[in-house]
């Protein structure tokens, strides 16, 4: 009898005459695709992700995970993962989950754009010599200021501004809760955000105490669920964000497992121990934008007038969804495209639902500035930021800043296997079993961290200098130094670039 | 959607002084000075503006309009009757030059607006602004390159020579002057697109790339600014309207905006102006100026030099008794003051602001 009509996706493979019996493969898997057989290892690659740790941790190099190169008839129409997703449900009889952003080969905006760079009518800029700022300041700015002149002939602001939080470059950690991830990987987050001067996000599970040390780095995040949520951790960050909805997951709430919520993660949410986390899909007393305007205010209230970030889902109607945010108050609006990652959703959801950040972005900015209040919040955009230069380019098209989630889990060993949901991470991070998270060691990973966030910064000045300016302000929204190829007029127009050669 | 644009780039030459004591020299000075500076432009453009030109009507708002087509003139007149009282109207004279064939109708016009057009708060200065926008983007073929009070902009395709000869320039007297010659990187051979671009009284010349464009641009936008020139300097000027008399920033702090300290400098002052340049970089951000440029403005007040925050064209100022000189060339300053008491080369970011005596 069969085992399952769903081919496995990959072979895990060990070379016999290489292997020395060491079991660290058995260890290391968090899916348990290794077993000992009394006198060599056995195999069961049904469960193989291809998350690779196996591979990192034999000593003698005798592991490989090849893709199945057993796989359905080809067919232009039927794609694998259709087929894949038929026996699985034909199996089961239930949704099938994912992690990480969609992989589907929809069409990539950014690989689509291409910055300008300086020649002779305008100097290039050399940011080794010349100072290059990328400081950013996240909140609601006025729309102009008025400094006088004091007593001792100084300049001095005649009204206070309101309050921001400051970043030393433009991209902070995305929302990711304590519960979807390991207190290790929340750690390694909070040490590189300090040492970056940038912030991380607590996402809906509350604040563990071990972070209070971080909370100058640290945005706190009310959602669905109000896990968590008391006036001292309203209290405990720089700002507040409001999460309605997640790019990977637009509509849809959220569920942690009971078996996921051991003591620390249930101390951390206020929940008691393995329970279901259920974050509803909408938020019950957020039923209209009048309601989402008495919970900001509420928040600011409890907070002394903290910045509020509200953040959305990037959906079709977006634009008109942004400026509805920003007109209730909010300080700050995170758009989340559809690429953007998740720990757990139904792929047909995550695959199927909201638009691209690129395009909800440029008509975020374009519909703010048209009404006329941009300056009143500032845009995050996340969802899909692979490289410096999908930062730039996000900036070009209008966002203050950008969210980087998926990123920065690869610098602590994430392969985007898109496993997550099932709490085995083998690399420590979407997982709660102590055996696992262990490994992931806060100082070790949070030092590769902060390397990723050190060269993206100095690749953003070089980008900032071959376009001849030395301030991120002058990037920001600034699509005359975009160009597209290969995009369609419509497209070009929503995106407000010009065609490369124009 | 308004993306879809050709910008113009060009490299310039540019020169201006002003007398502290409103003394008025006449033009001929300062052609003599801009034309020294022969290898800044290349004949596609050149143009004067000029201070305290028309004192026997120095009440009135003074439209220059160039027409490309006599026949819009009338649709220009219509609208201007409707709203304005048009105290005279007359062709800016003009003397025929070898090297410029062709040119568009010249007429300036002196204006007021009629009160029961200034309905509600709206601000005179608005509503001469709005008429300026909306003649410029709205009626093909016209364009009013000129509408301060008791001060006219000279301009178009030429070199500066011809274009002072063109505009008998020798026979105005001003006591501030500025001057610009081009060398256009393309050809647009619109005589709109010269410098000096002015709005109300304020006038500017420009040399440098504004690689901030695309965000300056569309920061005015949002504050109902209609570019019609798709040049860099434009922006320039509109930024120092809205900043200066919309915003209500003095013209140091409107600087301290465009060319605004590096943050290292910034973190460096003490609280209460730590304070207030942050708030101001956080406010003006997309009102940067960035890339490379220096610039003089003119005012019916005074004069402001200014270069980018890392000095990538060159400003060199100088004083003779009570007149300040600025231009791109210490040699443009020498050819019509020999010997002055001071000269230096003004620091990257660092505004050279002159005011009048009185
Ligand atoms: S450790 Fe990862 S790659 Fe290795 S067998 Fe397990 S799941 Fe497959
Ligand atoms: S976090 Fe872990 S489970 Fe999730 S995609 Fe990365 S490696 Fe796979």
């Amino acid at each position: 009898m069969f085992r399952s009509l769903a081919p496995p996706e990959y072979l895990a493979t060990i070379d016999r005459v290489k292997c020395i019996r060491c079991k660290r493969c058995i260890q290391n898997c968090g899916w348990g695709v290794y077993s000992w057989g009394g006198d060599k290892i056995l195999i069961d690659t049904f469960k193989c992700v291809k998350c690779l740790r196996c591979y990192h941790y034999c000593p003698e190099e005798a592991i490989e995970i090849k893709d199945n190169p057993t796989r359905f008839k080809q067919n232009a129409y039927w794609g694998y993962h259709n087929i894949r997703n038929i026996k699985r449900q034909a199996e089961t009889g239930g949704i099938p989950l994912t992690g990480m952003g969609s992989d589907l080969p929809y069409t990539i905006l950014f690989d689509n754009l291409l910055i300008d760079a300086c020649q002779v009518t305008n100097p290039s800029i050399d940011p080794l010599r010349e100072p290059m700022e990328l400081r950013t300041y996240l909140g609601k700015k006025p729309s102009s200021v008025k400094i006088e002149k004091g007593k001792d002939g100084k300049l001095k602001l005649a009204e206070p501004a309101p309050p921001q939080i400051k970043l030393e470059v433009p991209i902070i950690f995305s929302p990711m809760s304590y519960g979807s991830i390991s207190l290790n990987a929340q750690k390694v987050l909070a040490t590189a955000a300090k040492e970056c001067g940038i912030v991380m996000n607590t996402g809906e599970g509350g604040l563990h105490e071990d972070l209070i040390p971080y909370r100058k780095n640290i945005i706190v995040q009310v959602a669905s669920g109000r896990f968590g949520v008391n006036p001292e951790y309203l209290n405990a960050g720089v700002a507040v964000e409001i999460k309605i909805g997640q790019g990977a997951k637009p509509g849809i709430g959220g569920h942690l497992p009971g078996e996921k919520i051991p003591l620390e993660v249930a101390k951390t949410r206020m929940i008691p121990v393995g329970t279901d986390a259920l974050s509803p899909a909408p938020q019950h007393d957020i039923y209209s934008i009048e309601d989402l305007r008495q919970l900001i205010y509420a928040i600011k209230e409890a907070t002394d007038y903290k910045p509020v970030s509200v953040k959305i889902a990037a959906v079709h109607n977006v634009a008109a969804i942004a400026s509805g945010i920003v007109r209730a108050g909010a300080d700050i609006v995170y758009l989340d495209g559809f690429r953007g990652g998740t720990g757990a959703a139904p792929s047909i959801i995550r695959d199927h639902l909201g638009i691209p950040i690129e395009h909800a972005l440029a008509a975020v900015d374009d519909r703010l500035r048209q009404e006329g209040i941009r300056n009143e919040a500032s845009i995050i955009a996340a969802g899909g930021i692979r490289s410096s230069a999908d930062a730039a380019k996000a900036i070009a098209l209008g966002a203050d800043a950008v969210a980087i989630g998926t990123a920065a889990l690869i610098t602590m060993g994430c392969t985007t296997c898109g496993k997550c949901y099932t709490g085995n991470c083998s690399w420590g991070i979407t997982t709660q079993r102590p055996e696992l998270t262990a490994r992931l060691d806060p100082e070790v990973y949070a030092e590769r961290l902060i390397n990723l966030i050190h060269a993206w910064t100095h690749e953003l000045k070089e980008i900032l200098g071959a376009l001849g300016i030395n301030s991120i302000e002058s990037l920001r929204g600034n699509r005359e130094r975009l160009r597209g190829v290969g995009l369609d007029s419509f497209t070009l127009d929503i995106l407000g670039v010009k065609p490369a050669g124009r | 959607m308004n993306h879809d644009y050709q910008k113009d780039m060009a490299g310039c030459g540019l020169t201006g002084l002003i007398s502290r004591k409103r003394r008025r020299v006449s033009g001929s000075h300062i052609a003599k000075s801009l034309c020294l500076m022969t290898d800044r432009g290349n004949g596609l453009g050149a143009g004067y503006a000029a201070y305290g030109i028309y004192p026997e009507f120095k009440d009135f708002y003074a439209f220059h309009i160039m027409y490309d087509e006599p026949s819009v003139r009338r649709t220009v007149e219509e609208v201007l009757k409707a709203s304005y009282h048009v105290e005279k109207i007359e062709e800016i004279p003009t003397s025929p030059v070898r090297a410029i064939p062709i040119s568009p109708l010249l007429v300036r016009y002196f204006v007021e607006p009629l009160k029961e057009k200034l309905v509600g708060d709206v601000e005179e200065s608005d509503f001469v602004v709005s008429t300026v926008m909306r003649v410029n983007s709205e009626i093909e073929g016209a364009y009013i390159f000129s509408s301060g009070k008791n001060m006219g902009a000279f301009k178009g395709v030429g070199n500066p020579s011809d274009i002072a000869e063109f505009f008998r320039m020798e026979e105005y007297e001003g006591y501030l002057w500025t001057a610009h010659t081009r060398f256009p990187t393309n050809t647009p051979g619109w005589w709109g697109g010269a410098h000096p671009f002015t709005l109300l009284d304020w006038s500017i010349v420009h040399n440098g790339e504004i690689s901030s464009y695309g965000i300056n641009k569309r920061y005015l936008e949002m504050y109902g600014y209609k570019l019609t020139l798709l040049t860099d300097t434009e922006v320039a000027a509109y930024l120092l309207d809205l900043l200066i008399r919309r915003h209500g920033l003095s013209i140091p702090v409107a600087c301290a905006a465009l060319a605004s300290p590096f943050w290292k400098n910034i973190d460096r002052m003490d609280d209460g102006e730590r304070d207030a340049l942050t708030a101001l970089r956080l406010t003006y951000g997309s009102a940067l100026l960035n890339g490379p440029f220096s610039l003089l403005f003119g005012h019916s007040n005074g004069l402001v030099g200014i270069n980018d925050r890392i000095k990538l064209r060159p400003l060199v100022a100088a004083v003779k008794d009570d007149v300040t000189y600025m231009a791109s060339e210490e040699s443009a300053i020498r050819a019509i003051c020999p010997s002055p008491e001071k000269v230096w080369a003004p620091r990257a970011g660092d505004p050279v602001i002159v005011g009048l005596e009185d």
